[in-house]
């Protein structure tokens, strides 16, 4: 893995994005975009990052952004990826886009465009709800979270969209946060240096949204790592490795409790709620080990 | 090369000779024979172009913006609830100013079913900031296609342009077509805006309302310059290949006494019945409007119009004749509205409807009968 | 101008035949449309196609109505279909037979199109191949010249057996 000392020290967000404080997903990207380098294109279909980059005339990000609207960004991709490689550039095309903007509205985009072996990589930065909009829900907000349309906690299951990214058996696939840059960077790296699609899917928590502390953004992210609730592993050419952060997690798991309680929207989550969410995490802790063993 | 060829098949024959990088498109009918040809250039090596099979049309004309914003030449065909699907990214293509070129086969909405054609996808899709042309013939099929990536790439147009063409009655239709070496009738592309990782930019930006109206008002610049640019283009095919067209086919409108105006294959079909009418003495003309957007001008002030329509505004009127009326407020018009979903409309009934006209008023053919 | 309608099942290569008929019209330096009806595209099932030649720009879309001449690529559409409806008085039919045909107030020719096929052994898929064979009736008819129907076939067609069939049904049909 990479030392945080060596990576670049070049910046392709400018000090001028209108982030909220303590953004994840802004972190993420000035991550993304270290491991990228300049000869980057991004593809930003509506999200939290369409709206940061600034007003035109001007724009914080010193790389070219092309942005799309919602259910757009993949085949977006598939277009540029094409045309790009046509006239012989090796220019990297990135998707950044929200969870609303994958797993909902774009999902047939992207579904497509990983079907079609587009050469890119998809980034889906989840917040677990519409941040742009205020806080609604979408398919990847986990039961029992409060949001603006579901005042009472979400009754549903997030949706999984890994495991429906996986059945497109595309190259490389992967999961991060940026609480743990270093395993970032280094998926990223992999990402683009793999032809073919990537997808890799970020835990981006969301201080207003998430009800929490601007500064406590990160804490959270690793919280998530280390009760499972999140897990870091990647998958290249079908074979499945959990990443160092959640080996650990995996070993000595923190209580889930710890991590709810962090977050004013799970304020008042039932039991029954938590030992659901509890139990989802076993699940998939569980499946993701017999996959890694080979078992499966 | 004289052949004989269907107007799908001179779309995807002009396509092919035009040379788009970027072809990115989805199957539906009556318009498939043209991306099943374009992909069968492809795959033989006929056409040096990247063909994306997308998922739907919507990712075919978002996959074109992907593409026509690196600089590169894209093309896509589609019909009806396609190009309906699409209808968001054909305001983001117009907005964006990407040249891109698309042919639309005109066929009828559902429900119910109805592959046959209409103008109602089309007109739905007028606002969008598309340059829209309607043909009438299979060679005009392959020459429009040709003239229009170079109306659409002209620096001082950067508009998409949509080739239109009856489903079926013209998509299907067999008629003799001589391709052409086009040359550098189409000059290389050189989009202003490309992408350039060289020298980076925001594309689509927030944009506040202090800025926003200048790019739509950039847009309608465009299309004010277009009439001019295609007008250039025309003269040139003409000059080159020998076949002239203009925004307009008038047929013996010169000394008419009452004009029918339509698009398409109606508007062809019409002048037989212009011929018919001139046998009986009444002196009858024809004018087949080809540029639909930006709308030519018409020789029409103060004159009597029979106005065929292939597409109805609910709660208003047909989309042709209410364009020309509010154009041309001293022109008198017998709105017809015909030829929905593929109904049949023969040159007799054209003529039938020049002779029973009654002035100011509108007529649905087949149900008032 | 000159209207025919030809009668087929999915599969038989009406429209192939309409699309033949086309192009030799154009090497004859006339003006020529060919159609299909797109009703059901089934295998099998009952097909129209129009062709119109004539000396001037053809500007009609619109359907035939009443043909010069109606081709019956398969007999037994005729148990179905009324394929003499709207022929115009003194028109022709023309129908794949072996056997005479007797109907009222047409002239009636007959031609063994899927005999000739079958014996310069012209099959695809099983099926005997219609559309060259019949372009050999047609020039002996004189509605293309025979030159022109050799040239389009060899236009669309690499294999010789194409040409050997319309040869083969340009003897045999007696006008």
């Amino acid at each position: 893995m990479i030392r945080m000392a060596e990576i670049p020290k070049e910046e392709y967000l400018e000090k001028c994005t209108t982030a909220c404080a303590g953004c994840t997903s802004s972190l993420t990207l000035r991550y993304v975009l270290k491991a990228a380098g300049p000869d980057t294109v991004l593809v930003v279909p509506a999200c939290c990052t369409s709206i940061l980059q600034g007003t035109y005339p001007n724009t914080a990000f010193s790389v070219p952004v092309y942005n799309i609207a919602f259910a757009a960004a993949a085949a977006c991709a598939s277009g540029m990826s094409e045309a790009f490689s046509s006239i012989g550039k090796k220019t990297n095309v990135i998707v950044y886009a929200g969870d609303g903007g994958t797993v909902d509205i774009g999902i047939q985009a992207l579904s497509g465009a990983l079907e079609r072996g587009t050469d890119f990589l998809y980034i889906c930065y989840d917040n677990e709800a519409y941040g742009n909009t205020g806080m609604q829900r979408s398919g990847a907000t986990p039961m029992g979270a409060r949001t603006t349309t579901t005042p009472g906690g979400k009754t549903d299951a997030k949706k999984d969209i890994d495991r429906i990214v996986a059945a497109h058996n595309i190259p490389y696939q992967a999961t991060a946060t940026p609480a743990y840059p270093k395993d970032l960077f280094d998926k990223v790296k992999t990402a683009l240096a793999t032809p073919g699609p990537s997808f890799i899917h970020v835990l981006a928590p969301c201080p207003p949204g998430w009800r929490i502390a601007s500064d406590m953004s990160v804490a959270v992210g690793k919280m998530a790592v280390k009760t499972g609730s999140w897990v870091l592993w990647e998958r290249k050419y079908g074979e499945l490795s959990i990443s160092a952060p959640s080996k650990g997690a995996m070993k000595k798991r923190a209580p889930l409790r710890e991590y709810l309680s962090l977050q004013g929207r799970f304020k008042g989550i039932s039991e029954s709620v938590v030992n659901e969410l509890e139990q989802s995490i076993e699940k998939n802790l569980a499946r993701l080990a017999k996959e890694e063993a080979g078992e499966c | 090369m004289l052949t004989v060829a269907t107007g799908n098949k001179a779309v995807a024959a002009a396509v092919k000779a035009a040379k788009p990088a970027v072809v990115a498109a989805y199957p539906i009918t009556p318009q498939t024979e043209i991306v099943e040809q374009i992909a069968e250039y492809v795959t033989s090596g006929e056409m040096d172009a990247r063909y994306i099979p997308v998922e739907s049309e919507h990712s075919a004309m978002t996959a074109c913006i992907g593409a026509s914003i690196t600089g590169v030449r894209s093309f896509t065909a589609t019909s009806s609830h396609g190009l309906l699907y699409m209808h968001e990214m054909l305001h983001w293509a117009a907005g964006a100013r990407l040249p891109i070129v698309m042919a639309n086969v005109n066929r009828a909405l559902g429900p119910g079913w109805n592959v046959w054609a209409e103008h109602s996808d089309a007109f739905s899709q007028r606002d969008t900031g598309w340059i829209q042309i309607f043909v009438g013939t299979v060679q005009e099929a392959y020459d429009t296609t040709l003239m229009a990536f170079r109306i659409a790439e002209d620096q001082g147009v950067l508009l998409p342009v949509m080739v239109n063409l009856d489903g079926f009655t013209l998509s299907h239709i067999m008629q003799s077509l001589e391709t052409l070496d086009p040359g550098d009738y189409i000059p290389p592309l050189v989009l202003p805006h490309r992408i350039d990782t060289e020298n980076p930019a925001g594309y689509g930006t927030l944009t506040g309302p202090a800025d926003y109206f200048k790019f739509r008002w950039g847009m309608e610049k465009a299309m004010r310059t277009a009439p001019s640019v295609i007008r250039d283009a025309e003269e040139e095919f003409f000059r080159r290949f020998g076949r002239r067209y203009g925004p307009v086919e008038e047929y013996l409108c010169e000394d008419a006494d009452v004009v029918v105006v339509a698009l398409g294959t109606l508007g062809v079909e019409a002048e037989v019945a212009v011929d018919l009418l001139r046998k009986e003495g009444i002196k009858a003309g024809s004018m087949r409007i080809r540029w639909f957007r930006p709308f030519p001008d018409l020789d029409v002030a103060g004159r009597d119009l029979v106005v065929l329509d292939r597409g109805y505004s609910f709660g208003f009127g047909g989309v042709l004749s209410d364009s020309i009326r509010s154009r041309y407020p001293s022109a008198s018009i017998y709105s017809v509205v015909a030829g929905l979903g593929g109904q049949e409309v023969t040159y007799d009934d054209i003529a039938d409807f020049i002779r029973d006209r009654k002035m100011g008023e509108e007529y649905w053919f087949g149900v008032d009968a | 101008m000159f209207e025919i309608r030809i009668h087929s099942r999915g599969g038989q290569g009406g429209v192939t035949a309409a699309r033949l008929l086309a192009m030799a019209s154009f090497l004859d330096k006339k003006h020529a449309t060919a159609a299909p009806f797109y009703g059901a595209e089934r295998r099998g099932a009952p097909v129209v196609s129009f062709v119109r030649i004539d000396d001037q720009q053809i500007k009609i879309y619109s359907q035939i109505r009443s043909p010069n001449l109606i081709i019956v690529l398969d007999g037994s559409i005729m148990d179905s279909v009324d394929v003499l409806q709207g022929i115009q008085p003194g028109g022709t039919v023309l129908i794949n037979s072996p056997h005479p045909v007797d109907l009222p107030n047409v002239n009636v020719l007959t031609i063994d199109l899927t005999g000739i096929a079958l014996s310069v052994n012209l099959v695809v898929a099983g099926s005997p191949i219609l559309n060259t064979p019949v372009l050999g009736a047609l020039a002996k008819m004189g509605v293309i010249t025979r030159e022109s129907a050799e040239a389009a076939i060899r236009g669309m067609f690499t294999d010789e057996r194409n040409v050997q069939a319309a040869e083969a049904a340009f003897k045999e049909l007696i006008v």
